[in-house]
């Protein structure tokens, strides 16, 4: 299968300042991302993994470098999604999901019908009027979700999504949500530091090091298993290898 | 499993005639303060133990009530003083919001202005009375200013306050969605922010009596406050007495107003 190309990143750095210093995040930062693609880039903390989100969505502006979108406007709808799903609790989950619709102009009644089918469709359809805290974590991940979807990105950004969930809701959210983004076919790029998650959800992991944040390398992940729960891909004869090769180039220390 | 179910319940129901017995004892206790402390001072006073030319007596701030209502005079500066509450009220809140949405739409207005409101809110603005005295003339509008003053400042520094505190990574999610700052300012900060002003609110509330009855001892001919500057001045103890309860009795009213308003509004927050 070859796939469209839908963004080229080149020599993406970003430094910040304070009045006492200059910070280089990341340092010629390139990637080419290329329709479907699941990305999963991996590193240690504070290695300006989310200043590449940001720059992305547009939230920040590089220091220097490029990014070209392959499409006809040379942009592209992009979403974003955070650690916490930040539902707002005034709001009730269909006026959530809007968000981002009616930010953009774009709540017509077409779409919200839509967001409502949607929120139908992945269980939600009961809590359509409810507030966020009567619905439980991974409820709420899920609307956030949708709240993304109903923009209708072309890019997925995910920034440690599941990390402000317990252990065991994570398990059950992330494979909930892969699914849905898989189902949905989009293109997606996300940060975490989970190597299980990373190498079970993506089509391809990319490390990067300390610091400023360089890439270290890139795996095209190919999982043999035989479902295509992330549960059956932990199973692989190949998810160790891959899981001994990243970590080794993560070179963890305690200090 | 019946039996269990029986014990249970009646445990919880012992639980909660517990609840209801602290409950009496507490408004018991209450009222009997109430009532001791006015029996007292009525005993006092004809005992002569002190001296109702000074201290006023229960049964005299009655008939002082009586004979205000009667001949409308109470309702006349009630109504005058609530008026000028109301009135410095709402325009002290919704002043004090609007700077304060200024001062977040430019954060250089905002850095430029901070000693400016500093030294604004530590002033007493009793001070200031003469000055709007000879502003804006001794009256209503005297009045207003002074409430205005004194409510409007800690508004805006409440309210402004309460923008900082909400949450950064909300207004990020707006923005990745392309928000103007308009758009951030409708969609996020002021709906998250609605609990701080109710909050300010109440503390308004407060505020205004203070500024009223401030202006009114300062320039006013009605009100409240005048009548207790004026019973002080011609010795009537029993007319100071009587507004002051009123006083309490009406401001009391107006907070507990705003208290179920905010009970109404916030109930998903």
């Amino acid at each position: 299968m070859v796939s469209k190309k839908i963004l080229t990143i080149r020599n993406l750095t970003k430094s910040y300042h304070t009045i006492s210093s200059e910070t280089l995040a990341i340092k010629d930062f390139s990637l080419t991302l290329f329709e479907g693609e699941f990305i999963v880039i991996v590193g240690p903390s504070g290695c300006g993994k989310s200043t590449i989100l940001s720059i992305l969505s547009g939230l920040l502006e590089p220091s220097s470098g490029e990014i070209i979108y392959h499409s006809q406007a040379n942009s592209l709808t992009i979403g974003y999604m955070l650690q916490n799903d930040h539902l707002f609790p005034w709001r009730t989950i269909l006026k959530n999901a809007i968000l981002g619709l009616e930010i953009q102009g774009r709540a017509t009644q077409d779409n919200i019908d839509k967001v409502k089918r949607q929120l139908e469709m992945y269980g939600l359809g009961k809590f359509i009027n409810s507030y966020p805290n009567q619905l439980s974590g991974g409820m709420r991940q899920r609307a956030a979700l949708i709240r993304t979807l109903a923009i209708n990105p072309d890019i997925f950004l995910l920034d440690e999504p599941f990390s402000a969930l317990d252990y065991q809701t994570r398990l059950a959210v992330s494979e909930d949500i892969v699914s849905i983004l898989k189902k949905e076919k989009k293109t997606v790029i996300m940060i975490t530091h989970d190597l299980n998650e990373a190498i079970s959800m993506a089509s391809k992991v990319i490390v990067i090091s300390k610091r400023p944040g360089k890439i270290i390398d890139a795996h095209e992940i190919q999982l043999s298993s035989e479902g295509e729960s992330m549960l059956d891909k932990r199973k692989a004869p190949e998810f160790m290898d891959y899981y001994n090769q990243i970590w080794k180039e993560l070179d963890v220390h305690v200090e | 499993m019946w039996n269990k179910n029986l014990q249970k319940l009646s445990e919880h129901e012992k639980y909660l005639v517990q609840i209801k017995k602290e409950n009496i004892k507490v408004h018991a206790t209450r009222v009997s303060i109430l009532i001791v402390f006015f029996c007292l001072w009525e005993l006092a006073a004809n005992l002569s133990w002190i001296d109702p030319f000074i201290a006023s007596q229960p049964t005299a701030i009655f008939e002082t009530l009586v004979q205000l209502s009667s001949n409308g005079e109470l309702y006349r500066h009630l109504l005058i003083t609530i008026g000028e509450t109301v009135v410095g009220f709402m325009l002290g809140t919704i002043l004090g919001t609007l700077v304060a949405i200024l001062l977040w739409w430019s954060p250089f207005l905002s850095r430029v202005l901070d000693p400016y409101i500093v030294v604004l809110n530590s002033l007493p603005k009793v001070a200031l009375g003469p000055i709007i005295i000879v502003w804006v003339g001794a009256g209503f509008a005297a009045v207003i200013t002074m409430t205005l003053l004194i409510s409007g400042i800690i508004t805006i520094i409440n309210v402004y306050g309460g923008f900082h505190e909400v949450d950064q990574e909300k207004i990020i999610l707006v923005r990745s969605f392309g928000a103007t700052k308009k758009q951030v300012l409708q969609k996020v900060i002021l709906p998250a922010s609605f609990p701080n002003i109710i909050n300010a609110l109440k503390i308004n509330v407060g505020l205004s009596w203070v500024g009223v009855i401030m202006g009114e001892f300062l320039v006013s001919k009605a009100g409240l406050g005048y009548l207790i500057v004026y019973g002080s001045q011609v010795f009537k103890l029993n007319l100071v007495m009587t507004s002051v309860l009123v006083l309490a009795v009406a401001s009391v009213g107006m907070y507990l107003g705003v208290a179920y308003l905010e009970k109404k509004i916030i109930r998903h927050l």
